[in-house]
């Protein structure tokens, strides 16, 4: 059996349903909550990459190195709000992150 | 055939790994699973032809932003068992949004047709096989028409990066540091303080 678009975009969409899922269960854990926004971005890529390669297109594959790109960037400052955050707070739990409510 | 086989076994263990990412008890096992994730997916991106974007998930995701995770989980002193605490009371309503998802992008994914004029549309054409490697097509398309979107891609890695910095560097008061310019500034005048002692008095 051949291995169409259609398998590639089903894997995507089951990697980013888990990463909503993870959002929803680790409600109070910042880390886990992270890992699975970097698991969302690599089901983006998965797709991208896949039309990429199933229309013939190579700017899909740019497109993703783009998101690779905002993903590591996001990843980085994600972790540095952490690490000063738990410096000044002695935890990192979400639901603590209300000071600036009104 | 082997192609098939690759790919059920790249994406299995991707789905799997990333069922245990979310589920694991120790926030380490989460981002070891994490990296056998995006393992796998460069395993789907080389199955798709994508060697280039394979080796930089490995390289960016693995060497860099899971290590990164992984240090960040092992240098904050964090009640993981705490945080996890009430984890069942949101299970049912993340089930729920994540089926209504997974139906809804079901759907997407059974119906969906491609439009008849796009394959004559196609901006940029994957080279030929054979003809030029991956990694060449992309560096031949982006430093020449994307060469400003790749600009742009480098501006958001600087920006990221001053932010990273300046949200974690802190000058501790009374940490003693070296003084260049009082060291160049001193000379004999202010350096040597001469004093004359009287035998038998001190100073």
């Amino acid at each position: 059996m051949t291995i169409a678009l259609g398998h590639y975009l089903t894997v995507a969409a089951i990697l980013f349903t888990i990463g909503i899922f993870g959002i929803f269960l680790n409600r109070k854990n910042v880390i886990v909550i992270l890992m699975s926004v970097e698991l969302m971005l690599l089901a983006v890529n998965i797709n991208l990459v896949a039309f990429s390669a199933f229309l013939g297109d190579l700017v899909g594959q740019l497109f993703a190195l783009l998101v690779l790109t905002v993903a590591a960037a996001e990843a980085a400052i994600g972790l540095a709000i952490l690490v000063t955050y738990h410096r000044n707070r002695g935890t990192i739990a979400v639901e603590d992150i209300n000071l600036m409510k009104g | 055939m082997a192609a098939a086989f690759f790919f059920y076994l790249f994406s299995g263990i991707a789905i799997a790994s990333a069922v245990m990412v979310i589920a694991a008890r120790n926030p380490v096992h989460s981002v070891l699973f994490l990296i056998l994730a995006f393992f796998n997916g460069a395993g789907l991106f080389l199955l798709l032809g994508a060697e280039f974007l394979a080796m930089i998930l490995v390289i960016v995701y693995v060497g860099a932003v899971a290590v990164l995770f992984l240090f960040v989980v092992m240098m904050l002193d964090v009640d993981f068992v705490e945080l996890r605490q009430g984890m069942l009371n949101y299970l049912p309503v993340g089930a729920t949004i994540g089926l209504i998802l997974l139906g809804e992008l079901g759907l997407v994914v059974g119906t969906w047709t491609l439009s008849p004029g796009l394959l004559k549309a196609v901006t940029a054409p994957l080279p030929a096989s054979g003809t030029v490697s991956n990694t060449e097509a992309i560096g031949l398309l982006l430093y020449t028409r994307y060469l400003f979107y790749f600009q742009s891609a480098g501006l958001i890695l600087l920006v990221a990066m001053v932010g990273a910095i300046v949200l974690t560097l802190r000058h501790k008061a009374g940490v003693k540091r070296q003084s260049v310019p009082g060291q160049v500034a001193r000379d004999p005048a202010s350096a040597i303080e001469i004093r004359h002692v009287t035998p038998g008095q001190g100073i």
